[in-house]
């Protein structure tokens, strides 16, 4: 009796015998009704059970509309439908109609994505200078090209040369406290496959991976899409600008154990992505110590590592792994160069791991999405010439700041603040002045104000899954001195057009 | 003893509740049901539907679990009274304690989160994938790495005789360099470029492909979703076509690669289709549709069907009146088909005839076309496997628009894009190199039969692709696979030629053996022979 008390009120109560077999049987006929949705319908009849019967009658209509369409599976129909997500919405949006400083000037400019032209012209000078030697590597030592240098099939993972390249880089952009070790390390064609590798890796179908809000909203893809991993978002708050606590964490974990589903991570974005804060040290710590409490993994997006342009220091999640007191194994680090080197075409990702059966699987897994041998040549060329590196490094810090103060400044004279960031390529903007309502609602037609009227794509809070209403991030590092003024202009408008 | 009272044991339980019979403990325990029992439908309906609930929800946890090793399992010691003693305990009350174990048992899991202490663990899929790594395509892919075969350098080494590259074509005489910087301003490398491929590659792909077959069919650039490599292009379909434990019909031999390229991520599983030397391994229809119906009986949703044309390892192509078959089979069955055609360019027969199952459908109407999957492969014909770039032609725009959101996870990179567009954009520079690659194939494919011939070895008509199948069922000390792996041993550490046996392709008939050729000169090909026939001697010796 002690166990199974649900329904033991309606029994002894009023509704008696009726409704104490009314409900199980509804319930039971929901479950089946439910499982019958989730496996996916079987064909219509016309094909499963008239054909089989005999097919020799059923080639005579096989031209008839007996036959149906073939479907596709379920879980690729809902990628096949238009994207429902705001931050979809707006990239898909301005491909229709860009913004153009000469030729279009009435088209929607775009701060949704995080991409820098900020130093092309270093990476001009470099890749005209040694694009050509770079491929041609091999040719010093025999004399002749030698094609198979670039097109033979080389171990997926990467070359070891382009490791040790990326080993010196990473180290040297996070600061020469912690070096990297090329055998952990796992290269990928862009840091969207890395994250899903080790997703894949990490949990299982049906598991989960906390995640501090607002986040990156190409997680969402990303990772739900094919692993079947879920994202459980920890909601931060502006009071604390949106750092992550270990008080949080541990609500956000022992809620999801309630409900049953199995925790297999925590993943972060360091600096963050939106809002572009730095985690500290001591946070860091606190986390690292929290996941080795609950013994769940640690995956720590370091993207932005080399994009930061603020006073405060970055640290790696490897720096505190290594520090000793930890059980490194649980620690795993995503890189990239599509931020801090501007190479978003080159799509390269690397996976750094301490757990030695991760990056073995990671490079099985990696036959899906390695890094073609000819860009491996250029980079093992670009990362190796510490010069070039030193002084892009320098300069895409410097141009970061500058380009952040004015875009910062601009807004501020509106009256529009930002939170406090030190790292990214975006700014983290609190329009819930220009909110009708403070709500989701309010939100989302503030974007599509922005996005139709102001000409603006930004992404909405909710896309991040910001709790919050009316915050945006803002992408500045793809914009020209000049096109601030024109985006502050459309903003006022905006704001004046809502005010009156 | 009043309902709020706690449940001390079930004897006394059904002492109080006086009648002492099995119905009546039921009874107390099972307050949901308490209604059906005492009611009309009395015992029976009472536990049969808690029965079937839970069949259900077991059978529900499995499909959803399937992965976990530890699923559903009750821990032996979870509950304290499904050890009840009580032997008048009806039925019911068996299951209900059972699924009342099933959230206690996962409950008490969540209560003491660090009892494995030591080591994180990682996902169970990846553990399995850890494990894949010893079947004989990738021990020998391994011994080739250590100690590869130079002619000058290192007459010794293992000969690569298994995976099917193709090396010996020096298409980039034209300078690689001035292509790539070409087509890398700086627009090109470093903005975020539709990750499956721009319009211009496409077009170029679309006209190497025509060129490949021969101009018999035109392909619709915009059909055409580029990603790293055919492996990603076959997951990238498997996906979208097959839910997990969903199954494709696979005919066997097949190609080594699907079982990591289909089954490992996606979960669909492969249900392989025995072709027999009998028949010189054609599809037979008739065993395609046994095979249908088998897995359906078993409960196993079919999806559709892999085939390759040229057909690896065979290297025999499909005829229009096979591809006409297969293209019924499915449309009866109402199944997709994906058409594996990455070596289509590769065509080394001479007045062989390849056929494309996008000209089959070319005619058919939309219901059928939208059916059809091909998947090429650019790495392969060009001979560029570090380029690492497939394609994807698709009539379904549901699996277009589908699989273009996937590319960003195996996407192609600028750099490669813009060497692409610079090198096939011109139709003299593909018509020339397709055909001197033909050439080239046929002229070390013939060396090879003839060599094989003198040995006594007999291979099976191959026609395209860069493998011939060989039949070595008299060197096998015993006709099992485990002869078949004896024999692929001593081809591996005696003659050191690394080759793929009949069982990695899922053969039926052990005794076969894939030699991709195209890694081979003309002048290698009788070191490989030499080699050969020193096993040969071996194996015959002690015979």
């Amino acid at each position: 009796m002690r166990l199974i008390v649900p329904l033991q009120g309606v029994v002894q109560g009023r509704g008696g015998l009726f409704v104490g077999s009314l409900i199980p049987c509804c319930l039971f006929y929901f479950l089946q009704l439910y499982l019958k949705r989730r496996r996916s319908p079987p064909p219509p009849d016309s094909d499963s059970t008239e054909l089989p019967r005999t097919s020799s009658r059923s080639s005579l209509f096989t031209r008839g509309n007996s036959i149906g369409r073939v479907r596709v599976s379920s879980r690729a129909s809902p990628l096949a439908k238009p994207p429902d997500s705001p931050y979809y919405i707006g990239l898909d949006r301005v491909k229709t109609d860009p913004y153009d400083r000469v030729t279009n000037r009435d088209g929607i400019i775009q701060l949704g994505l995080a991409e820098s032209t900020l130093c092309f012209d270093l990476l001009q000078r470099w890749m005209s200078e040694n694009l050509m030697d770079s491929l041609m590597m091999q040719s010093d030592v025999d004399g002749g090209f030698d094609v198979s240098s670039i097109a033979m099939y080389q171990p997926f993972e990467g070359l070891l040369e382009v490791r040790v390249a990326f080993a010196d880089f990473m180290s040297r952009i996070m600061g020469g406290n912690v070096s990297f070790d090329p055998s952990n390390m796992v290269i990928t064609a862009g840091g969207t496959p890395a994250v899903e590798v080790l997703a894949f890796c990490l949990a299982d179908h049906g598991n989960a991976f906390l995640i501090p809000s607002p986040y990156y909203p190409g997680f969402d893809r990303d990772i739900k899409f094919r692993t079947g991993v879920e994202l459980i978002p920890v909601h931060c708050r502006s009071s604390d600008n949106f750092t992550v606590t270990v008080s949080a964490l541990e609500q956000a974990l022992s809620q999801a154990r309630k409900r049953g589903s199995k925790v297999s991570g925590i993943l972060f974005s360091n600096p963050s992505n939106p809002v572009g804060n730095i985690l500290s040290r001591e946070t860091l710590h606190a986390i690292l110590s929290f996941a080795q409490e609950k013994n769940i993994h640690v995956i720590s997006d370091e993207i932005f590592a080399g994009s930061v342009y603020g006073d405060k220091e970055f640290v790696s999640m490897a720096e505190v792994a290594a520090s000793g007191d930890f059980d490194k194994s649980r620690v795993h680090i995503i890189y990239g160069l599509s931020k801090d080197l501007s190479l978003p075409g080159f799509r390269t990702g690397v996976i750094y791991s301490f757990h030695e059966d991760v990056v073995s699987a990671a490079k099985k897994l990696m036959r899906f999405c390695s890094m073609p041998v000819p860009v491996q040549r250029i980079l093992i060329s670009l990362l190796s010439d510490t010069r070039f590196i030193e002084e892009y490094m320098a300069a895409h810090r410097q141009r970061i700041r500058d380009k952040h103060f004015l875009f910062v400044e601009g807004l501020k004279q509106l009256g529009i603040p930002c939170a406090e960031s030190g790292g990214g390529l975006y700014c983290w903007v609190d329009m819930s002045s220009l909110l009708t309502s403070y709500s989701e609602k309010g939100e989302l037609e503030l974007f599509e104000k922005l996005l139709s009227v102001a000409k603006i794509n930004a992404t909405p809070g909710t896309a991040c899954y910001c709790i919050e209403p009316g915050w945006f991030r803002c992408c500045f590092t793809a914009l020209a001195d000049e096109d601030i003024p024109v985006i502050m202009e459309r903003i006022k408008l905006l704001a004046e057009s809502s005010t009156s | 003893m009043t309902r709020t009272e706690p449940n001390r044991s079930s004897k006394s339980d059904s002492e109080n509740s006086g009648g002492g019979g099995g119905g009546t403990t039921a009874m107390r325990v099972i307050v949901p049901l308490q209604g059906v029992v005492q009611g009309r439908g009395g015992l029976f309906l009472g536990s049969v539907i808690p029965c079937a609930f839970f069949y259900f929800l077991q059978f529900y946890l499995k499909r959803n679990r399937k992965n976990e090793p530890d699923s559903g399992e009750p821990s032996p010691d979870s509950d304290p009274s499904s050890g009840s003693p009580d032997p008048t305990r009806s039925q019911s009350v068996g299951n209900l304690t059972e699924l009342a174990s099933l959230p206690r048992s996962l409950s008490r899991i969540l209560l003491s989160p660090r009892l494995s202490g030591g080591a994180v663990s990682i996902s169970g899929r990846a553990g399995c994938g850890l494990k894949g790594g010893d079947s004989p395509y990738h021990v020998g892919q391994k011994r080739v790495e250590e100690d590869p075969y130079d002619e000058s350098g290192n007459p010794d080494g293992v000969i690569e005789l298994g995976s099917a590259h193709n090396t010996k074509m020096d298409w980039v005489s034209e300078d690689p360099g001035e292509a790539i910087s070409d087509g890398l301003c700086m627009s090109g490398i470093a903005s975020y470029e539709p990750s499956h491929g721009l319009i211009e590659l496409k077009t170029a792909v679309a006209g190497f492909m025509s060129e490949a077959t021969k101009n018999s069919v035109s392909f619709d650039p915009t059909q055409i979703v580029l990603t790293s490599g055919a492996a990603s292009a076959i997951e990238i379909l498997s996906f979208c076509l097959a839910d997990s434990g969903n199954a494709f019909l696979v005919p066997t031999p097949c190609s080594p690669g699907y079982d990591r390229d289909v089954k490992w991520r996606t979960g669909v599983d492969l249900i392989h289709v025995p072709c027999r030397s009998a028949d010189n391994f054609n599809i037979s229809m008739l065993v395609l549709d046994r095979a249908f119906y088998q897995a359906k009986k078993r409960g196993v949703r079919i999806r559709g069907v892999i085939i390759s044309n040229p057909w690896n390892p065979t290297g025999t192509l499909l005829s229009r009146e096979n591809l006409y078959a297969l293209l019924d089979f499915a449309r009866e069955r109402n199944i997709h088909i994906i058409s594996n055609e990455v070596f289509a360019g590769s065509v080394h027969e001479e007045g062989g005839e390849f056929v494309s199952m996008a000209e089959v459908v070319d005619t058919e109407e939309n219901v059928d076309r939208e059916r059809v999957h091909i998947i090429y492969d650019l790495s392969k014909d060009l001979s560029f496997p570090g380029l690492r770039t497939a394609a994807i032609y698709s009539f379904n725009e549901s699996v277009l628009s589908a699989s273009r959101k996937l590319t960003t996870l195996s996407p192609v990179s600028s750099p490669t894009q813009h060497l692409l567009i610079s090198a096939i954009s011109s139709p003299k520079f593909v018509q020339r190199f397709v055909k001197t690659n033909r050439e080239r194939l046929m002229r070390v494919y013939a060396e090879l039969v003839k060599g094989l011939k003198e040995l006594g070895i007999e291979c099976t008509r191959s026609s395209g692709g860069f493998f011939c199948w060989v039949d070595m069922r008299g060197f096998m000390s015993s006709y099992s696979e485990k002869g078949e792996i004896e024999l692929w041993n001593k081809l591996l550490n005696i003659g050191k030629i690394n080759v793929i046996p009949g069982s990695c392709c899922h053969c039926i008939e052990p005794g076969w053996f894939r030699l991709c050729f195209s890694n081979l000169s003309e002048r290698d090909v009788p070191v490989a022979m030499n080699r050969i026939r020193k096993v040969c001697e071996t194996c015959k010796s002690q015979n």
